[in-house]
């Protein structure tokens, strides 16, 4: 089933607060419409609005347009008090309510998602609990199960983000976990030295990164989540970056010179043995490992320009992967292995996103912004958040695979550059 | 004015450090006014020794420009026992890691240089900062210009 059509030009603000403001600057033509009723409540002020987070989620996946509850003319608690005509001329294709009850200090959110158009209750009464820390997760859970229901493609709302922020003066860098949303932010390192390409281990416990603390020289670690636990794994002359974790976790691809020249290395993550892969005088860089694990994508300008290429590891066997544009580098696979995506340039324009078909080599593009670098892909697949630069600020920008949905997180304090989107937690 | 500055091979470190104090101003016209007033105020011959070399995009060749900066680093090093640090810088554009790989090639260009001009290359240290750390914080071709370099730093 597909909702998406193509693209509309409105822009559309979809969630404010003093905090984070999200931005849908395209959309769908033919959002799926949503109503999503005030959870009922009824004790004191609950610092999160469940039923507003799951309208924002919603809404962010591009997919669907949630109801304004300013305008809905009843606020149904029960499957008993739905009358689906209020809901029919209001438009709303379907209607999700809910409520919260609390018990010894644990909280209760009960919903019930309807299909407005076959007038018809879509799923049983289900319940999510947790403590009041965990409301903003409750309502992520909600959303991921009603927009799984009703696309049939697994919700990315309970994953999370890792980013850089960085500030001047004092130079300072920050790398900081959040929700997806880019709620609920957590500092998981700062150093007045570089930090950069944050990348997800595949159970996503934990995260690589490269860091400068060190003589303000490159190295690569490996931090703990949960723990802040970390160790650093490598610590050669000269370029020591883009670490990439194999699907199996069990290997970090990554780029070294300590052999005179940026070439592509593998290490056993337990063991540290080092592994050559590529030996060239050009620039080799930024592997990403291909579904399978047994193959690396990587950059390299071996041709005279950065171009992707693929590097089979039973054979060593290498061959060029990209031929439109004068630029193309920093390759991530899909979750399904089909598509790259990666830095584009063609012959004069800037840099933007773009997507590759492998098999076919076809290449389409996905943003329209400028500077634009960085790009991570939902686990889903549905989509893809990327860095760019608005109001000389570095921010962060996401899209849908197939082009048509673009959304803007605005900066928060510093530049925030460089975002990860973590796997699907259990 | 920059771009002649650079060609004189005038007083660069002064004006280099000058534009790394105010990398966060957004004002073009206050860096470009105070780099002229940089250059008529130093005397010091030590000075008109450029330590910042400029490469053009995405290249990593040394231009003749550089090559002739580079020459009298090395009549300087040869022979003296000074530890040098070379430090790579690329602009923003492009991939963020890739730069990084861009300002290092940059800088093992210029301690090949310098190594064949009969400099001890053990006492040459090289380091990228990709486009971490920009002389110049606009996002147009005359700050670009003056990211794309290796600093010698003694």
């Amino acid at each position: 089933m597909r909702y998406i059509i193509s693209a509309f030009l409105f822009v559309v603000a979809i969630s404010a607060s003093a905090q984070n403001i999200v931005f849908v600057t395209k959309g769908v033509d033919n959002p799926t419409k949503i109503a999503v009723v005030p959870f009922a409540w009824t004790g004191g002020r609950l610092p999160e609005d469940i039923g507003k987070i799951v309208g924002n989620d919603l809404e962010f996946s591009g997919q669907f347009e949630a109801t304004d509850p300013e305008r809905m003319l009843a606020f149904p608690r029960t499957e008993a008090e739905v009358h689906y005509r209020d809901w029919k001329a209001l438009g709303s294709e379907y209607l999700l309510i809910g409520s919260i009850t609390q018990q010894a200090g644990r909280y209760y959110a009960s919903y019930e998602l309807f299909d407005v158009v076959q007038q018809k209750r879509v799923f049983a009464k289900l319940t999510v609990d947790g403590t009041e820390a965990q409301l903003r997760d409750m309502a992520h859970h909600i959303s991921d199960k009603v927009y799984e229901t009703i696309t049939g493609i697994r919700g990315i709302f309970s994953t999370k983000l890792i980013y850089v922020e960085a500030f001047k003066k004092p130079q300072k860098y920050r790398l900081m976990l959040s929700d997806i949303d880019g709620f609920r932010p957590r500092m998981l390192l700062e150093s007045r030295y570089p930090v950069l390409s944050p990348v997800w281990s595949p159970n996503g416990q934990r995260v690589a990164y490269v860091s400068f603390e060190v003589d303000n020289k490159p190295a690569i670690y490996v931090q703990d989540i949960a723990t802040g636990r970390r160790q650093q794994m490598t610590n050669f002359r000269g370029l020591n970056g883009a670490p990439a974790w194999s699907p199996d976790g069990q290997k970090l691809a990554m780029a070294l010179s300590k052999d005179g020249n940026p070439d592509i290395y593998v290490m056993n993550v337990l063991t540290r043995q080092l592994t050559r892969v590529t030996n060239h005088f050009a620039i080799d860089h930024e592997p990403s490992w291909a579904a399978d694990g047994a193959s690396l994508f990587f950059t390299s300008d071996r041709g005279g320009k950065p171009q992707i290429y693929q590097v089979h590891l039973a054979s060593m066997q290498q061959e060029r992967v990209t031929f439109d544009g004068d630029y193309n580098a920093r390759a991530r696979v899909s979750p399904d292995g089909k598509s790259l995506v990666m830095l584009n340039k063609r012959p004069g324009t800037t840099h933007h996103i773009a997507a590759q078909d492998i098999k076919s080599g076809n290449l389409r593009i996905l943003s329209e912004t400028n500077l634009d670098e960085s790009p991570t892909i939902a686990p889903n697949g549905a989509m893809l958040m990327y860095a760019t630069r608005s109001g000389g600020k570095g921010v962060l920008a996401a899209v849908s695979l197939d082009a048509r949905v673009k959304i803007l997180q605005p900066p928060k304090q510093g530049d925030v550059r460089e975002p990860a989107w973590s796997p699907f937690f259990n | 004015m920059i771009t002649k500055a650079i060609k004189q091979g005038l007083t660069l470190a002064v004006v280099m450090s000058f534009l790394v104090g105010c990398s966060s101003s957004d004002n073009k016209g206050t860096e470009t006014a105070t780099t002229g007033t940089a250059v008529t105020d130093t005397s010091s011959s030590e000075a008109t020794l450029s330590n910042v070399v400029y490469f053009d995009f995405d290249q990593y060749a040394l231009t003749a420009e550089s090559r002739a900066v580079l020459l009298a680093h090395a009549d300087k090093l040869k022979g003296a026992s000074v530890a040098v640090r070379l430090e790579g810088h690329a602009d923003e554009r492009g991939s963020r890691e890739y730069n990084m790989a861009l300002g290092e090639k940059r800088a093992n260009a210029v301690r090949d240089f310098l190594v064949t001009q009969g400099v001890n290359g053990s006492s040459l240290e090289v380091v990228s900062f990709g486009e971490e750390q920009p002389a110049a914080t606009g996002s147009d071709e005359a700050s670009w210009s003056q990211n794309r370099r290796v600093e010698v730093k003694y």
